[in-house]
């Protein structure tokens, strides 16, 4: 699996950009469904129907987004020097002496404006990329384009790390459920790779207005509690699969929630329980849509998420993908 | 039911924004008399239809009355020990005043529910830096008085938690209690249907206890959307005068139903509230929004197409808190309103309310320096 | 004198109550459009069949909604409370004139003489929750005789044009301007697919209007046009710039609402290009349009958006350059002229 994990990662694709990771996906899972749909934002959705036999088949999406946090150039100083704006969550703290790549393969590294104390950092708009230009004439870029972090996958035992782990993990995990699934199931299974979740769950959105789920599930890392003084959070790497009882934009179906459980408990996969304070993912958007679906989350353990080397479990991915398999290859009531 | 009676067993039952069965439960026996369709759904909302008298031939127009039924509460978020024993740390569900919260009462609905204390070590044992400061939920404790070992059987990281406030009574028809906000509105639903019974209405009624207003209005956009109605009520509770809460914008307490003028309302909901109102001699009150409304009626209005929607609110104080306290007359007023705006919908209804839009709103000659 | 700047600017409709701005605009669209409709939260929407030749919907929205003031409360000796509707600077609001309700009383936004000002006063910043509407009433009665709460109060400022007639200046070209321009197409000739144009409401309080609008017309695409602020007075050397007024029509990639459709981007830039229209990209980051709305109703529609530059948005007297506008408008009409079903091709 590291090597699909390797191919997902170091792709280009920050929010709105996204096409070089979609077509990176769709072969991957041509084989495995019976339709796929590109739409209007650019989410694939990739269909596998259920069995004629299945007597009152449900609608389940599963969604993981393709996107990650990235940086647009909002201005060309006289000097050929780039300040930018974020794409996404983007946090100054990770930034100085750091690379960015632009879709054409233009490299530049990140610097800051001199810091008056080093007790503080700089907010965003101090900070510039330095992409060799020496005046706006020669410079290679222009103002609006994007571009996302540099830096390569490392597999170091257990621990993966690269930087956007957030979250080609889960789309690593859709992928390779949908290897594992058997090929008739009792649910039509909506796998979208979605587009822009970094900058609000946009691409999910329009997708579950299109789907109308009943049941969603969403594939994203969840942070942590397990680093030296970190804040308070019960979900620790190496604990297996964090299921989402909240986070600060959903409160997951509390049927859903029990029966992930319990699927986790019949398939003797260790699992984690996982209360977030502040983010959210898909989910808000898939159970907010239409008539309101039953949401949950399956998320996967990731410390220094929005850095680029956030890092992940192997077995924590193994085991999401036990308990996705698990929960679709069986009925679903809640 | 008198109305103490069933403030009283709507705000008792357990609700909190995620978790709804509990309340649903109560609200489905309530209004099951008064109704003629019960349907529950996946956002955790309850509906109860009514149906009009109009012709059946073809659908007939119907409006959604929207109460939301969740209420404040928290989440188990930590399990930890210390010397033995087990605490518990919570987050908020919804917009909780946590200040408010020390040596409150709560339940934490693990694998049975156990009853405990919020509590906060005294302000001089805290760190220096922290002293002085109103309590956080780090240092927030649930404590439910077991042994480490035993709580971690019987309690899971994502518990819900609701707290315990019996609805007692103040003078002159004033009560308080918890989740007032939003179950006096529920109450206020329940008498419309009762009052209903004994009047014609053409339109159907839709009545639903909505879920998880108090974090994304989710039953209301979800509900707005599956029932499609033509026309749409929310019944919410809005700020009265009180202990630090003096703006003169704001409604007094048992001054009767306040009906809200603002973006998120459709003007021909707001006159048709008003005129019922006069029809039966009320006394209202006027309440002003310039953004959002803060309640349901932010996502019902942009369902779908659109849906013409009003907004009434009961009056309370100390709003997000364990003391929330309101005026039954309030409660009992905005009942009987809403029973006799329903009952005056015809079929002329819709056109115009379409008319507000298209009324010349200047009536002044131009304007000259 | 660009009359139709000027009717459109001195009506009035702030966010939740546009009367005035829809029966205008509707007057001055009637006879250019085939069909038209007012939907329930009061968009205004206008279909101009094309000559047949795409099947395609094509949906241009300009919100005609703009910032404002809403009576909270008369105070016991007839002075008016008021709350803002859309963002606003509280800086802006001292010693301003201002129109109220239906009746369309004038009032002043008054405060303390600067002669009565405490030592450090000066330097602070009046709230407006601390501010009043004086509109010369003596009494809570005789205020109520006039206003009543809930009523809606607009700036008074008259649409000039200066020195050299290529700067405006008014009141709310946030979004008149827009407006004026979707006028224009609807005067033009049809197009090859049908024009969807919707004049909507409560942009200002958080984009409320298109999302339904959008979501009951159902468009293919979707083009916004707006008035977006400039800010390119003096300030520090080379940092960025934003728009500058008379640079050109502003094209947006992204805001904080949206990822602008970047097929559709490179379109308008391209024919802009094709026509020498000058143009200039807006900075990336904060603000947001119409066109975060619409791009997520429904099943998702792609969308971009033009904008006119001006300067002082929110604020009583704005100001825009003619050339930028006029320019617009002339994007726009061969933007939408050489749209082709295949732009939006993905395969």
């Amino acid at each position: 699996m590291n090597d699909l994990i390797r191919t997902l990662v170091e792709a280009y694709g920050p929010s709105g950009s996204e096409d070089r990771v979609r077509d990176l996906i769709r072969p991957m899972v041509e084989p495995f469904v019976d339709e796929t749909i590109v739409d209007a934002m650019g989410n694939l959705i990739a269909i596998k129907r259920a069995s004629g036999k299945a007597t009152s088949p449900l609608k389940v999406m599963i969604a993981a987004h393709m996107d990650e946090i990235g940086v647009m150039v909002s201005h060309i100083t006289e000097k050929g020097f780039l300040r930018f704006t974020n794409i996404g969550g983007v946090f100054p703290h990770t930034l100085s002496g750091g690379r960015v790549r632009f879709a054409d393969g233009t490299v530049g590294v990140i610097g800051s404006d001199a810091l008056e104390d080093m007790g503080s950092i700089h907010p965003l708009n101090k900070y510039f990329i330095d992409v060799g230009a020496t005046s706006r004439e020669n410079c290679p870029v222009r103002v609006g384009d994007a571009a996302h972090f540099d830096r390569s996958f490392e597999a170091r035992g257990r621990h993966l790390t690269a930087k956007s782990m957030d979250d080609r993990i889960g789309c690593a995990i859709a992928i390779e459920a949908l290897r594992q699934l058997p090929d008739v199931t009792d649910h039509d299974l909506y796998f979208v790779f979605s587009v822009q979740e970094e900058v609000g769950t946009r691409g999910a959105e329009v997708a579950a207005n299109r789907i109308l789920p009943d049941i969603s599930i969403a594939l994203d890392v969840t942070r942590t509690g397990d680093v030296p003084e970190s804040r308070p959070m019960d979900v620790r790497l190496g604990g297996g699969p964090a299921i989402k009882v909240r986070d600060s934009g959903m409160i997951a179906h509390p049927g859903l929630v029990r029966l992930m459980r319990r699927r986790a408990e019949e398939a003797g996969i260790t699992y984690q329980l996982e209360v977030l304070e502040h983010g959210t993912t898909d989910a808000r958007s898939m159970q907010l849509a239409g008539p309101g679906s039953a949401a949950g989350c399956i998320s996967i353990p990731c410390r220094y998420i929005h850095t680029p080397s956030e890092t992940v479990d192997v077995e924590d991915v193994t085991g999401c993908v036990d308990l996705l398999v698990a929960m679709l290859s069986k009925g679903i009531e809640l | 039911m008198e109305t103490f009676a069933l403030l009283k067993k709507l705000t008792e039952a357990p609700g909190p924004t995620g978790n709804e069965s509990g309340i649903a439960a109560v609200v489905e026996e309530l209004w099951r008399p008064f109704v003629d369709q019960i349907v529950a759904d996946r956002a955790g909302s309850l509906a109860g239809i009514k149906y009009g008298s109009g012709p059946d031939e073809r659908p007939r127009p119907s409006i959604l009355l929207a109460a939301h039924q969740d209420e404040l509460g928290l989440m188990v978020s930590h399990i930890i020990e210390y010397d033995g024993n087990g605490f518990l740390r919570v987050l908020g569900l919804g917009g909780v005043d946590r200040r408010q919260l020390l040596g409150q009462v709560a339940v934490v609905h693990g694998l049975r529910p156990l009853t405990g204390v919020l509590g906060v070590l005294p302000d001089s044992y805290l760190p220096a830096k922290k002293r002085g400061q109103s309590v956080t939920w780090d240092d927030l404790v649930l404590d439910v008085g077991l042994p480490f070992d035993q709580l971690r059987t019987l309690v899971s990281v994502g518990d819900f938690v609701t707290f315990r406030q019996p609805l007692r009574q103040l003078q002159n028809g004033r009560v308080t209690g918890k989740a007032l906000d939003n179950r006096a509105s529920i109450t206020a639903v329940t008498i419309c249907l009762e009052q209903l019974q004994g009047r014609q209405h053409l339109w159907d009624v839709v009545a639903v206890a909505t879920s998880q207003e108090e974090e994304t209005y989710l039953g209301a956009y979800t509900s707005a959307y599956s029932r499609r109605p033509d026309a749409a009520i929310v019944i919410d509770v809005t700020h009265a005068k009180g202990p630090g809460a003096n703006e003169s914008e704001l409604n007094e307490l048992g001054g009767g139903p306040v009906l809200d003028i603002g973006v998120n309302v459709h003007p021909g909901l707001y006159k048709a509230l008003r005129d019922a109102a006069k029809a039966i001699e009320m006394t209202v009150q006027t309440g002003v929004h310039g953004r959002a409304s803060g309640t349901d009626a932010y996502a019902v209005q942009v369902s779908r197409e659109g849906i013409p929607t009003g907004l009434v609110s009961i009056p309370l104080r100390y709003m997000h808190t364990m003391v929330e306290t309101a005026d039954l007359v309030d409660i009992e007023r905005t009942g009987r309103l809403l029973a006799e705006v329903i009952a005056r919908l015809d079929d002329t209804f819709l056109s115009g309310i379409k008319e507000e839009l298209m009324r010349p709103r200047n009536n002044a000659k131009p304007m000259k320096d | 004198m660009n009359d139709l700047l000027k009717q459109l600017t001195e009506a009035v409709g702030v966010s939740g109550d546009e009367n005035d701005i829809r029966l205008l605009i509707r007057d001055l669209i009637v006879d250019h459009v085939d069909e038209w409709s007012v939907d329930t939260m009061g968009n205004l929407l206008a279909t101009k069949r094309g000559t047949g030749q795409y099947d395609l919907r094509v949906f241009v929205d300009a919100h005609m909604d703009e910032v404002g003031l809403i009576i909270t409360d008369i105070d016991s000796n007839g002075m008016l409370k008021f709350t803002t509707v859309g963002g606003f600077d509280d800086r802006t609001l001292l010693g301003k004139v201002v129109q109220v309700g239906p009746n369309r009383v004038t009032g002043v936004i008054g405060a303390r003489a600067v002669h009565l000002l405490k030592s450090g006063e000066m330097s602070k910043v009046v709230r407006g929750d601390a501010m009043r509407i004086d509109i010369g009433a003596k009494s809570k009665e005789s205020a109520g005789n006039q206003v009543s709460i809930g009523d809606r109060a607009a700036f008074v400022t008259e649409y000039e044009e200066l020195e050299g007639g290529r700067v405006a200046i008014g009141k709310a070209f946030d979004n008149r301007a827009g407006c004026a321009a979707l006028i224009e197409l609807l005067r033009g000739d049809r197009y090859p697919f049908d024009l969807v144009a919707a004049f909507t409401v409560q942009e200002e309080v958080g984009l409320r209007g298109a999302k339904v609008a959008a979501a009951g017309t159902r468009p293919d695409v979707a083009l916004v046009l707006e008035c977006t602020p400039a800010y390119d007075q003096p300030k520090e050397n080379d940092v960025s710039p934003n728009v500058a007024l008379g640079k050109g029509v502003s094209v947006y990639v992204m805001d904080a609402r949206t990822i602008q459709d970047p097929r559709l981007v490179a379109h308008l830039m391209a024919s802009a290009d094709a026509h020498d229209i000058p143009y200039q990209v807006r900075q990336p980051g904060g603000g947001g349009t119409n066109t975060g709305a619409i791009q997520r109703a429904g099943i998702g529609i792609p969308a971009a958006t033009l904008a006119v530059p001006g300067r002082y948005a929110h604020m009583p007297s704005m100001m825009i350059s003619l050339d930028d506008y006029e320019n617009m408008i002339r994007m726009a009409d061969v933007a939408l002229r050489n749209l082709t079903p295949d732009i939006l091709r993905r395969e």
